[in-house]
């Protein structure tokens, strides 16, 4: 007679629960994704799935682990379903599997696999691939590009030419591109002007991709997936420094609500910051961490080369989760007040 | 309306205690063979008082309470001791304990009981007789009550917290005692705040046990206390003496600080009735109340005699056939039972037969991803996580730095953690390592001290005796040539001086009885070893021993005295 150590009841919680919550909370902006692009976006989906699914049980076999057991906890399909919701949509099957494989075996297992790696492997994917293939990387379609689904899968699988047409550069890209050509002379306003790439906040069509994302999000918060802090400073801090930049020369500095509905931010809030194993445990710390994120990403896609910087911003952060975390421990029981 | 305070954290699992209130607290029958340990509370090891054969009487004293923290165990019912002798212990280690085992004669026969006016006493003399009645804390800990019936001194007490939150699911004893005698449960509350003068007396109760509160609040009523009896919101672990001292009070007590320092105290219920029966009847605590629920036919609480062997308990229950094994204390913070021959001790509050239904064998452990839940969970504010991390490392200091020692094993955290990770274990882990470790640091701190005491003073009383041998020489030198003209009349007194002390007949003799004395003062420093957890065989041999070598000794002590005054010059 000996089954287990107290405590003997147990919460009906997993870590497969909590993969799944976070892959249906991706739900509607995949959605919103195949109403405004096309199916071709379940295609990506599957592609980085396979690939990271693949490399995670090679990996597993290789470190003598529990293939079923580790397979089964959802972790790898999280992050390639990041991984596919970050790249362009008809970014070549190729470049995803690249991405992929860096995620799960370079980011994920050669760290030590769930739970140890210290960067976000989705981000980590999208800065390999963003540095090392810029151009394919930056093209993003307009939303009503007017491809069908067999064409937007020549594209993914490289049997048609990558007409110019078809990749136009993100809202936030054409934003900015516009602005350095304009020297000084247009306007934010006159720039997006422009019905055909900007909506009514930000990118047209990509603004309900990214208020898709917000909903997930705050159902994940509402679940207690995860907590209000890192989300809530990350846009904060994007929102503080967009809105002071804009409010004194919002000729050139496009608004809040218009960053905050571009590019990643609020998958980055949501779905990334968020991720507990490369981010800030404690409360406080998440707060840094995600002020500091959201301030830095801003800064890299206003005034730095690439096209958005919530990748760079998380990473970077990354690194110093450590610290943060260290000098933000919360008083204990009893200790409130008192030196320990 | 009384203000309430939150404590962090916590969880709520299913209480699952509606199926053992049913019915009133039935008496077990008599066994037919008791085993009584000696050690059934925190602090000292009592020694027996009984050997094999003899006859004792129900509520005899058969062990008596080693030093202040201990107290007394006595024999639950009258009967025959069949022997003095280490028993499997109701303990997860299920090591064996000292323990006398008794037959009972049936017969039931009290020894003479006497009330205590207590009134009239002094209050040494009142945790005395707790002490001496085996009044220990019945909520689980089984810590000496009387010990804990001291004021700090620069603090006054401000609040008597009295413990009926029960926020273990499964268990209802306290529950059913306070519905069944709520009024001597006032009434040795009543003692306790006697002997502790505090401005408030309040009892929490938790809001799932309504019955209780009722009967709590008329007893209150009939026995014309001014105690508040509280209604505390359900949630595990609500029960935790700091955190009911938490909820009630809004006082934090660290790990650190013992609550009369913060001006509070806190009984459980249980307790009080026992102080009650002990002050006011003279009866020791020879019996408790025990729920036996979970996987069996009847559950219910039963007075059960201390002593009874978990098989007679449980089969007044009809375990189903699919038990398999039992839980003593609840299923967040209780043990697996080490056999069925271990007895029902103090500490016993609960037995729950388990099942894989019941409690289904835990999930493969998966590592862990930060997510915090169990930091949410966490009622010290801990962070198990980081711990778990610095355990698993064996990086003890960590764990410290982590405040490990707060923890006090609630298995919040462990109950949410989707990772499945045993996390008190590894808690637990570290702690007795780092116990182990500076148990052994303090052996060597000793060994060393001992071994650098005795170099020191091997090279002082070297040096003392070169010192010595030269002064000797000296004076021999100036005895030689006493009328040396050049030589001052002072330095010459002073050379006779120590000449006179140095007398080699003299210094001999002073090192002889120092020797002596440091011999002394040693056999008096060293602890004798291997008396602890004696049988009264075994003592009383020791003590005929003792009575041989006395008059042996004496001449060597005289000896010793008469020659001690010589190291006085």
């Amino acid at each position: 007679m000996n089954f287990t150590s107290p405590p003997y009841l147990t919460q009906n919680v997993s870590v497969q629960r909590i993969m799944l919550k976070v892959l249906a909370a991706l739900v509607p902006a995949i959605a919103a994704y195949v109403y405004l692009v096309g199916p071709v976006i379940l295609v990506q989906i599957g592609i980085a799935s396979v690939a990271c699914l693949l490399a995670e049980a090679a990996l597993l076999k290789l470190r003598d682990k529990p293939l079923a057991l580790f397979l089964g906890d959802g972790s790898a399909l999280v992050t390639a379903w990041l991984i596919a919701l970050s790249f362009p949509p008809l970014a070549p099957w190729w470049l995803v599997v690249v991405g992929s494989l860096f995620a799960i075996v370079i980011a994920k297992h050669l760290y030590g696999g769930l739970g140890q790696n210290p960067f976000n492997p989705a981000m980590i994917a999208f800065a390999v691939c963003i540095v090392s293939f810029p151009a394919l990387m930056s093209q993003w379609p307009p939303v009503d590009m007017g491809a069908g689904v067999g064409e937007q899968l020549a594209l993914v699988f490289g049997h048609a030419p990558r007409i110019d047409a078809m990749n136009g550069a993100t809202p936030l890209d054409a934003l900015k591109t516009a602005l350095k050509l304009g020297e000084g002379h247009t306007s934010v306003g006159t720039i997006m002007a422009d019905a055909a790439v900007f909506g009514r906040v930000a990118g047209r069509g990509w603004e309900w991709v990214a208020a898709a994302y917000l909903f997930g999000g705050l159902w994940l918060w509402q679940q207690k997936v995860i907590s209000w802090h890192a989300p809530l400073s990350f846009i904060a801090g994007m929102a503080v420094l967009a809105g002071s930049l804009w409010l004194w020369d919002p000729q050139q500095f496009a608004s809040p609500l218009f960053h905050l509905f571009s590019g990643g931010t609020l998958l980055g809030a949501f779905f990334i910051v968020t991720d507990p194993v490369s981010g800030c445990t404690t409360p406080k710390g998440k707060l840094i961490f995600g002020g500091l994120a959201g301030a830095l990403a801003y800064v890299i896609r206003v005034f730095g080369g690439y096209p958005d910087g919530v990748a760079f911003a998380v990473l970077l952060l990354n690194i110093g989760v450590p610290l943060i975390d260290l000098y933000t421990q919360p008083a204990i029981f009893g200790m409130k007040g008192r030196k320990p | 309306m009384f203000q309430l305070f939150k404590f962090k954290g916590g969880v709520k699992p299913e209480t699952n205690k509606a199926v053992s209130v049913t019915a009133p607290i039935a008496i077990a029958p008599l066994p037919a063979q008791l085993i009584v340990p000696l050690h059934q509370s925190i602090g000292g090891m009592p020694r027996p008082l009984v050997k094999a054969g003899e006859r004792v009487l129900k509520g005899q004293r058969i062990g008596d309470p080693d030093k202040w923290i201990s107290a007394a165990v006595h024999a639950p019912t009258s009967g025959t001791v069949v022997s003095v002798e280490e028993r499997i212990a109701s303990h997860p280690s299920g090591l064996p304990t000292l323990s006398v085992v008794l037959e009972p004669d049936g017969r039931d026969e009290w020894m003479e009981r006497a009330p205590l006016d207590y009134a009239s006493l002094e209050p040494e003399r009142v945790r005395e007789r707790l002490r001496d009645f085996g009044v220990v804390g019945l909520g689980g800990a089984v810590f000496p009550s009387h010990a804990k019936l001291v004021a700090a001194k620069a603090v006054p007490m401000e609040e008597l917290v009295i413990n009926g939150a029960e926020c273990e699911p499964f268990m209802t004893c306290d529950d059913m005692l306070m519905r069944e005698r709520a009024e001597e449960i006032v009434r040795g509350v009543g003692i306790f705040r006697d002997l502790l003068a505090p401005k408030r007396v309040l009892i929490g109760i938790e809001d799932n046990k309504p019955e209780a509160l009722a009967a709590m609040r008329a007893a209150v009523q009939i026995v014309g206390e001014n105690f508040e009896v509280v209604a505390v919101p359900t949630r595990y672990p609500a029960g935790g003496a700091k955190q009911l001292i938490r909820v009630l009070t809004g006082k934090e007590v660290p790990a650190s600080t013992r609550s009369p320092e913060m001006g509070v105290q806190c009984f459980n219920v249980a307790t009080a009735y026992t102080a009650w029966r002990a002050i006011a009847h003279g009866e020791p605590v020879l019996s408790r109340i025990v729920t036996l629920t979970g996987n069996v036919e009847q559950p219910r609480n039963w007075e059960v005699l201390l002593g009874t062997p978990l098989r007679d308990l449980i089969a007044l229950g009809q375990p189903k056939a699919d038990t398999t094994g039992y839980v003593m204390g609840g299923p967040m913070m209780g043990f697996e039972m080490p056999s069925l021959e271990a007895p029902i001790v103090k500490a016993t509050n609960c037995i729950i037969a388990a099942s894989p239904t019941l409690f289904p064998p835990p999930a493969p452990e998966m590592p862990c991803i930060r997510c915090g839940a169990c930091a949410q969970a966490c009622p010290h504010e801990l962070q198990p996580f980081e711990l778990y991390w610095f355990a698993r490392a064996r990086n003890f200091g960590k764990t410290q730095e982590y405040n490990i020692f707060d923890c006090i094993e609630c298995g919040c955290c462990s109950y949410v953690c989707p990772s499945h990770i045993p996390l008190v274990q590894y808690f637990r882990f570290a702690k007795s390592e780092i116990w182990a470790r500076e148990r052994e640091k303090n052996q060597a701190d000793a060994a060393k001290a001992r071994f650098e005491f005795r170099n020191e003073r091997e090279e002082r009383e070297k040096a003392e005796k070169a010192e010595r041998l030269a002064k000797a020489a000296a004076a021999k030198a100036a005895a030689a040539k006493p009328a040396s003209e050049g030589v001052s009349a002072q330095s010459v007194a002073v050379t006779d001086n120590t000449a006179a002390t140095l007398d080699p007949e003299a210094i001999k003799k002073a090192t002889i009885a120092a020797a002596m004395e440091r011999a002394k003062r040693q056999r008096e420093s060293v602890q004798p070893k291997n008396t602890e957890g004696l049988t009264a065989a075994q003592s009383e041999e020791i003590a005929e021993i003792e009575a041989r070598r006395t008059p042996l000794q004496k001449p060597t002590d005289q000896g010793e005295e008469n020659s001690a005054p010589a190291i006085e010059k």
